[in-house]
């Protein structure tokens, strides 16, 4: 059972060592890198490579440890009490499962993926380093302890908004997903669009990492953008000598609204494009 | 079996822990990696740093402790650098050579000399007298004139791999000093975070409603509580115009931040050291001033205080009346200060003139003692030390 990336995702050998040790010593891989690099597609791809079920936790700034793993729906409980219900008796009937309880009791081992983990309170990953070294967890309700049949690979992935404990860091593997580099970007166009044109392709690329080396951009332009842009271009047709040629009214790119998010950052670009024309002029 | 390597990063500061190096161990047992190199770095890197802003620091101690494993063969892994090193110029140096080496203060001190120097320098150099590179009169490189140098990356080693992964020192931008923008100061500003329930009852209380309905024999009783809310409050001072104008933008990023972050900031404006009067709006900073009592008497105590200013002026500034380069103050800026740390007792002075030259300056060394050693530079990792100084 090994990772090698799969026909829409180019896993570089550093990522595929860092999946294949979190599965053969059943560790929580963490994934962290710019936005847009593939963080949450890894789960999808691993799940997909390896035939396995996906399950996915996102989390939210409201989320709580406890809701991934069960919630005792006390609400309903009372209604049916005073309704006079007769599955008040078994207090089974209102334990939800939560995430993990699900891919701990799947039939078959399965892919939990944990999504943007630094979103919620600053304790969160402490209060699941247990239900995640151990693998099992317990419910006081109804006395039980669930324990994972199958240990799940676990993917959990972080933007950097808030520090985790060192508690939580010793019980992962580590990843950080570097920005690729050309020749990778371009393996990774190729898989996404097969038949492009290369030409446009190596066009768009140099914009694109033009854009990128721009200093002070409040957002820089990232793999999936890159994406979106070239599937735009492909849309409209755009031939490759368009971005070659650079049509002195319109210094910036076509299209760029994919490429640049924030109407500062097209600013400042159309600034810059300007002075450098005027110097070359 | 890697312990060396194991205390090496302890020594650099990577937060390391036997737990991590077991991990790599059981990694290495369990033979996730081929037995390449570049899988035995991504592997290690993969099991012992957690952080990508460490990245840099473990590739350096990475350099060091397998300096020369990439050119050996697999079964010789066992070797260590100095042996290494001293191969290395074995072959490459002449008898006479030799001779005039022992009488230059011995075979030892060289190498200990080179070896110091390859730590201490970093990157490609060429010419110069003191570094290791090329065509220099350094004793230490290639091509060069000193008879007496030792050659290093000759001909021979041309075969070897261009780069190597962790001599490209690709993670320098993360590491923590570097890099400084609103965003990356916001997640440091994030840890003063003090969360209270405090104002009007909006949200339901469910285990206290359950509780009480349970208490209430099954009829519900419904409980309500405020949110939970950051409930930090900050006082910030800022040291603007002179010598400020080189660190304006750090200043303003800053302030962004802090100004996102905290729902209850105040801010003012001084210049050089804390006076009499203060001011909120620069363009009319003679106009419209605020006497610095009211500031004492306006905001309570619990208000957390953090001055940003490069403390860089005559010491007379801070320690005479009169002494101030714009006004006639009447009392010691000292004395200004003492009062504004009487009254807020968490306080810090963030000072963008990098660390070390604090030493040379005899005015921030009057204001770190006036700050009890409360001054942090404004860097990334200088914000995280402050703002954990202000949440204790």
């Amino acid at each position: 059972m090994r990772f090698q990336g799969t026909d829409s995702y180019v896993a570089t050998d550093d990522l595929m060592i860092a999946v294949n040790a979190s599965i053969a010593l059943q560790r929580p891989l963490l994934v962290k890198g710019e936005p847009g690099t593939g963080k949450t597609m890894l789960a999808f791809e691993v799940a997909k490579a390896l035939k396995k079920p996906l399950i996915q936790w996102h989390i939210k700034s409201t989320t709580k440890a406890q809701q991934g793993l069960y919630e005792y729906d006390a609400v309903s409980r009372l209604r049916d009490s005073q309704l006079g219900d007769g599955r008040v008796s078994d207090i089974h009937n209102y334990i939800v499962k939560g995430k993990l309880w699900e891919a701990f009791t799947a039939p078959e081992s399965v892919v939990l993926l944990i999504d943007e983990i630094d979103k919620a309170d600053i304790e969160f990953p402490n209060d699941l380093l247990l239900e995640l070294d151990r693998m099992e967890f317990f419910v006081y309700e109804t006395q039980e302890v669930v324990k994972a049949v199958n240990r799940p690979i676990v993917i959990i992935s972080s933007n950097n908004e808030k520090e985790l404990p060192d508690a939580f860091l010793r019980r992962c593997f580590f990843h950080y997903i570097r920005f690729p580099d050309k020749e990778t970007m371009l393996r990774i166009i190729d898989s996404h669009y097969p038949g492009i044109q290369k030409a446009l392709v190596r066009e768009a690329l140099g914009i694109f990492y033009e854009i990128r080396d721009v200093p002070g951009l409040k957002k820089k332009p990232s793999t999936s953008e890159l994406l979106d842009w070239l599937k735009l271009l492909m849309v409209e047709d755009m031939p490759a000598e368009t971005l070659r040629s650079r049509d002195p009214k319109t210094i910036i790119p076509p299209l760029h609204g994919a490429l640049l998010k924030n109407e500062q950052d097209v600013h400042l670009f159309e600034r810059l494009a300007f002075l450098s024309k005027r110097e070359r002029g | 079996m890697f312990t060396n390597f194991f205390f090496e990063l302890k020594k650099a500061k990577v937060p390391v822990t036997i737990r991590e190096y077991l991990g790599l161990i059981e990694a290495l047992k369990a033979g996730v990696h081929s037995y390449k190199i570049d899988d035995f770095y991504y592997l290690s890197r993969l099991c012992l740093v957690k952080d990508e802003k460490n990245f840099d620091k473990f590739d350096r101690v990475f350099c060091h402790v397998f300096k020369g494993l990439e050119s050996v063969s697999e079964d010789q892994l066992a070797q260590i650098p100095e042996e290494w090193l001293r191969k290395l110029a074995e072959k490459t140096l002449t008898e006479e050579e030799k001779k005039l080496i022992e009488s230059l203060g011995g075979w030892d001190k060289l190498m200990e000399t080179l070896k110091k120097r390859l730590e201490e320098q970093k990157g490609r150099h060429q010419g110069g007298s003191k570094w290791i590179g090329t065509a220099g009169t350094s004793p230490f490189g290639a091509y060069g004139y000193n008879p007496e140098g030792v050659r290093i990356g000759q001909d021979k080693s041309r075969n070897r791999r261009a780069v190597k992964v962790w001599d490209k020192r690709e993670y320098q931008n993360l590491n923590e000093d570097v890099a400084l923008g609103v965003r990356n100061i916001k997640v440091a500003l994030k840890r003063l975070r003090q969360f209270a329930r405090q104002g009007a009852p909006e949200e339901l209380d469910l285990d206290t409603t359950i509780h009480k309905t349970a208490e209430n024999a099954g009829y519900l009783d419904i409980v309500m509580r405020p949110e939970r809310r950051n409930r930090v409050k900050v006082l910030m001072f800022f040291d603007i115009g002179g010598s400020m104008d080189d660190h304006i933008k750090d200043c303003e990023e800053l302030f962004s931040a802090a100004r996102t972050e905290f729902k209850h900031m105040e801010y003012f404006y001084f210049h050089n050291c804390l006076y009499e009067r203060v001011w909120k709006d620069n363009r009319r900073r003679h106009t419209e001033v605020t006497q610095t009592w009211k500031v004492l008497h306006t905001y309570p105590h619990d208000y957390k205080v953090i001055f940003v200013g490069d403390a860089t002026m005559s010491p007379y500034e801070i320690a005479y009346p009169g002494g101030s380069v714009e006004h006639w103050n009447e009392e010691a800026g000292q004395a200004w200060m003492e009062r504004v740390l009487h009254v807020y007792h968490r306080a810090i002075w963030l000072n963008p003139v990098a660390e070390q030259y604090w030493e040379h300056t005899p005015s921030i060394k009057m204001m770190r003692q006036l700050m009890t050693n409360r001054m942090f530079p404004l860097t990334l990792e200088g914000l995280t030390r402050g703002m954990k100084e202000l949440a204790r």
